[in-house]
């Protein structure tokens, strides 16, 4: 084999590391501009609608069912959180911004004492047009949730959008859901 | 005062590592002696100042300067002594230090013990240490300093995290990380051998000790830390194909397969360009193994906290050292011609067929681990990929290495008959049968496998001794002579296939295990495993800075006392699992839970063959340090009288 | 009244004599048991995302064994039982992702690497050199030497 032919051949690892150096580094900016978290799950609810559920209401609230978001007015988010949730402590100024802005924001308890509930409401605000309690988590599963506090973001035809799993974030509601609203206004 | 002087010596670190690898490449082409014996002086001026850094980080840790940032997020004065020292590698800063120290102890060996390689290749090869040793302290001194201090200092520190208090822990980084960071080494003997441009039997030689005795750490870190899992996580399990596991196995594939190559490459000067590439692919390996879980790209249980920026530093030392080595690699692809011949049937062909199986092994888990993120890169789709995938592919691909072990060291060099060979197998041949024909009546049919693959591979190791030693075929005085007069290197390499029969089949025999989880009030009973297990009775026992809950579990005569422990601290939970062992199967109970009905939830266990699994990592590494007290190994002046060649080892 | 005690009295006895297995509130055979640990064996657990819901602690890993013990008991099939997760969770559930054109490189792997490695072996054998011909101060030397 001429010694060129030789060196072609023994390049191959290098083109793959090459391209294997490339991939990583892509994956590392978009991880800088908050683009992409390993740890993150697509919801399969995406593009959907939510689950048939329906939930009575808790704290002095109104609950809902899924038929109540349907159609919303305007696209809305729903937020699952509990008392005993750390980052949802954490999350709430954010929430009570967002509400005070006009966004509609319906919220469901999982897993949660009602007492323990309305003390966490009665510290941090309450952002919530209408508040459910998701007691066993069943309805929880239906949606995919695997943790709290997760953010679902729905149009006005009723249809999920976005979801979030995490504090909501100055970052976050710079980067995505304002564009969100925007695009779905 | 003591912080800041281990800053500085961590910069002046920094400038000895440039200078020595500067000096180190460049020094062999300016023909003066000076500059040509210059590089190991830098070394261990390097090592020093490294020393002095990481002594620093340990004394703060000692005594608890909470002034030091790292301290004060990562250890707490109620800590244990022992525990504050070994909490200094147990976060990314201080486990980076560690790496670099180690990486300053790999050049320092080869400057010390190097002596009777030319002078211009161990300057070479401690000049490619020495660039990689300056990137890697670099991006500790700027991105990721472990001295950075904190102003005014908190009056407690965040304490240790509570699983890393644990013997095994404590001492699995640093074991692990020698393996990882010893493999530095042969990647520096091959660059410089490509520098030079001359590959040849006399540098597989010198290789191979370096190679050896990285392996042998690195057999042992991943044995610990399988064990480790095992006897603290409290689910049972040794190994769960996470991204850092693979980490850590990919390196030790391309390891063994090194290992196997450089003895051809000394021999028979074959398969030049396949061992250069193993040696600098196991420490890319290596490297990338560090990127990958310091990054935050991988989903991993063993990830530290995620940081893109450094990860791009990271990435950018890996872009110069695996791009520069094997940029290197394809321009003196010439320089690897092979030179040797060997016919199909043959040892060279054996160890051909080993490395084609382990490389493809290795293929396997790394497509496996990078899967996740480029599928989400590319597709934008989440998937993962978990143990039932591995055990899928893997284990199949095991079986031609374990038939091949078995064969492979009786064959002569350059042309062999099998059928002599396999005759004289004829005892292994019968007992992994026998071991096959009654296991697979109890229809576990992979269990039978590995259990007659491993009982083929121990036996056949022992045959080939047993052949050495001409076994009942002088008398016996004689044959234990000739034992203690075998070279070492053949003990160790039989040592090292027994271990991992030993340990092939303790992983069969695990999958025998059986399990049972149950709600007991004290005072019941349950069965399991042809025992009785009874609950006796749950009660407190508080420690130092947790509380915690045992229960008494009487089991076949013996009490077991597996307890939950509460650290108020951190708010974690932690489940002590109680185990006992009669060396061929273990015994585990774990207090899962306490049910408010009353009671506790309890998981029991009964794992045959358990102990086997890293009793065979051990037997594989004693063996690798058998072998590296062979004298023809060591890496000294060649021998001054002349000893006939060509003697098959 | 009546009969409702006799089945409370009955209904432990039921479970003793066939060896009955509770796990997550729901009461199975040891069969019934050994498939729903199968499947949970092939499911990861969202929350700590390294273990498999049957190894797990945590308790959204309790919620979903029961579910899936819950649907064994009714006798629904595995694949079924699946779904029911892929469809809640997306495919990430899963510790071994579905054969699709998007995973094909994934599960070729195994006999990839085997041909690669192996026509690697041979192109590099093939190309090895013979060894150069003498030169005419080599052959002189070999003449003198033997």
């Amino acid at each position: 084999m001429s010694p060129w032919r030789r060196r072609l051949l023994f390049g191959i690892p290098l083109a793959l590391a090459v391209a294997g150096g490339e991939g990583f580094y892509t994956i590392l900016r978009r991880m800088q501009a908050n683009n992409y978290d390993p740890h993150a799950l697509p919801s399969p609810l995406i593009g959907k609608r939510p689950p048939a559920f329906s939930l009575p209401g808790v704290a002095g609230m109104q609950g809902f069912a899924n038929t109540d978001i349907a159609a919303p007015r305007q696209p809305m988010l729903v937020n699952w959180f509990a008392s005993w949730c750390v980052p949802c402590l954490q999350e709430a100024p954010m929430l009570a911004k967002l509400a005070a802005s006009e966004l509609a924001i319906w919220g469901i308890a999982y897993e949660d004492d009602p007492q323990a509930l309305a003390q966490f409401l009665a510290q941090n605000g309450n952002p919530y047009q209408r508040l459910a309690a998701d007691a066993d988590g069943t309805t929880a599963i239906n949606w995919g949730v695997y943790g709290v506090p997760e953010t679902y973001f729905i149009d006005k035809t009723g249809i999920v959008r976005w979801r979030y799993a995490g504090a909501l974030t100055d970052d976050v509601v710079d980067s995505v859901l304002n564009p969100l609203l925007t695009k779905y206004a | 005062m003591i912080p800041e002087l281990g800053h500085f010596a961590l910069a002046c670190a920094v400038a000895l590592a440039f200078a020595q690898g500067v000096v180190g490449i460049f020094g062999p082409g300016l023909r003066d002696a000076r500059a040509l014996h210059a590089a190991p002086v830098l070394t261990l001026s390097h090592f020093a100042a490294i020393s002095l850094a990481f002594l620093a980080l340990v004394w703060a840790g000692v005594v608890s300067d909470f002034t030091v940032e790292n301290i004060a997020d990562f250890s707490s004065s109620a800590v244990p002594l022992i525990y504050r020292i070994t909490g200094v590698w147990g976060n990314h800063d201080g486990s980076i230090l560690l790496w670099c120290l180690i990486l300053s102890l790999c050049g320092s060996a080869v400057a010390v013990f190097g002596g009777g390689l030319p002078a211009s290749l161990r300057s070479r090869v401690l000049g490619v240490l020495g660039l990689v040793s300056g990137g890697f302290l670099l991006f500790t001194l700027t991105v990721s300093d472990p001295f950075a201090r904190l102003w005014p200092p908190p009056l407690e520190g965040a304490g240790v995290n509570p699983i890393l208090q644990d013997p095994g822990l404590a001492f699995h980084p640093p074991v692990l990380y020698t393996g990882y960071v010893g493999f530095s080494v042969a990647f520096a003997f091959a660059i410089a051998a490509l520098i030079e441009g001359r590959i040849d039997a006399a540098w597989g030689r010198w290789v191979r000790p370096w190679a050896l005795l990285s392996w042998c750490f690195l057999t042992a870190g991943i044995a610990l830390g399988s064990w480790w899992s095992y006897y603290t996580l409290g689910w049972g399990g040794y190994w769960f194909w996470d991204p850092v596991e693979n980490a850590a196995l990919l390196p030790w594939l391309t390891g063994t397969a090194l290992l196997h190559c450089a003895i051809v490459v000394e021999k028979r000067e074959s398969l030049k360009a396949w061992t250069v590439l193993l040696a600098i692919a196991t420490f890319s390996l290596s490297l990338s193994g560090t990127f990958l879980v310091r990054s935050g790209i991988l989903n991993s249980v063993h990830s530290f906290a995620a940081a893109p920026d450094q990860g791009l530093f990271i990435l950018a030392l890996l872009g110069l050292t695996i791009g520069g080595s094997l940029l290197l690699f394809a321009i003196r692809a010439p320089v690897l011609a092979a030179t040797g011949i060997y016919a199909p049937i043959s040892r060279e062909s054996a160890l051909v067929l080993n490395n084609i199986f382990l490389c493809a092994i290795a293929a396997v888990v790394f497509t496996g681990t990078l899967y996740p993120p480029f599928a989400n890169l590319l597709f934008g789709i989440q998937l993962s990929v978990g143990a039932p995938f591995y055990n899928q592919t893997v284990l199949p691909l095991t079986a031609p290495i374990i038939l091949a072990m078995g064969a492979g060291p009786l064959l002569a060099w350059k042309r062999a008959d099998l059928l002599p060979a396999l005759q004289r197998l004829w005892l292994a041949g019968a007992a992994a049968l026998l071991v096959f024909l009654v296991l697979s009546a109890t229809r576990h049919v992979i269990a039978a496998l590995g259990l007659a693959g491993g009982a083929w591979v121990v036996i056949a190791a022992l045959t080939d001794l047993a052949g050495r030693v001409r076994l009942f075929r002088v008398p016996l005085a004689n044959s234990a002579a000739r034992f203690f007069t075998l070279p070492r290197g053949t003990i160790g390499a039989a040592m090292g296939h027994i271990g991992f029969g030993v340990s092939v089949l303790g992983i069969a025999g695990m999958t025998l295990a059986v399990q049972k989880v149950v709600v007991l009030q004290p005072g019941q009973s349950t069965e399991l495993g042809g025992y009785t297990w009874t609950l006796q009775d749950i009660h407190d026992a508080p420690g130092p800075n947790y509380s915690q809950r045992v229960a008494d579990i009487t089991v076949d005569g013996l009490t077991l006392h597996p307890s939950r422990r509460f650290f108020a601290a951190q708010h974690v939970i932690t489940n002590d699992a109680a185990i006992h062992t009669n060396g061929f199967q273990d015994i585990y109970a774990v207090f899962a839970d306490e049910p408010a009905s009353g009671g506790a939830e309890l998981r029991l266990n009964r794992h045959p063959m358990a102990p086997e699994i890293w009793f065979g990592g051990l037997i594989m590494a004693l063996g690798g340090f058998v072998s590296l007290s062979d004298r023809r190994l060591r890496v000294g002046a060649p021998s001054r009288r002349r000893k006939p060649e060509g003697a098959v080892a | 009244m009546k009969r409702w005690l006799a089945l409370l009295v009955l209904l432990p006895a039921l479970a003793l004599a066939q060896d009955m297995v509770t796990r997550d509130g729901v009461t199975l055979t040891p069969a019934q048991e050994a498939r729903a640990e199968n499947i949970g064996d092939q499911l990861r657990c969202l929350v700590c995302q390294n273990e498999s819901i049957e190894d797990s602690n945590a308790k959204l890993a309790g919620q979903l064994r029961g579910i899936i013990r819950q649907q064994v008991v009714q006798g629904v099939p595995d694949q079924d039982i699946m779904n029911y997760m892929v469809q809640r969770y997306g495919i990430f559930v899963l510790l071994k992702p579905p054969v699709s054109p998007l995973t094909w490189l994934l599960y070729a792997m195994p006999v990839l690497a085997l041909l690669l490695g192996g026509v690697a072996f041979f192109a590099a054998r093939r190309g090895g050199a013979a060894p150069a011909p003498l030169t005419e101060a080599e052959r002189a030397r070999l003449d003198e030497l033997l």
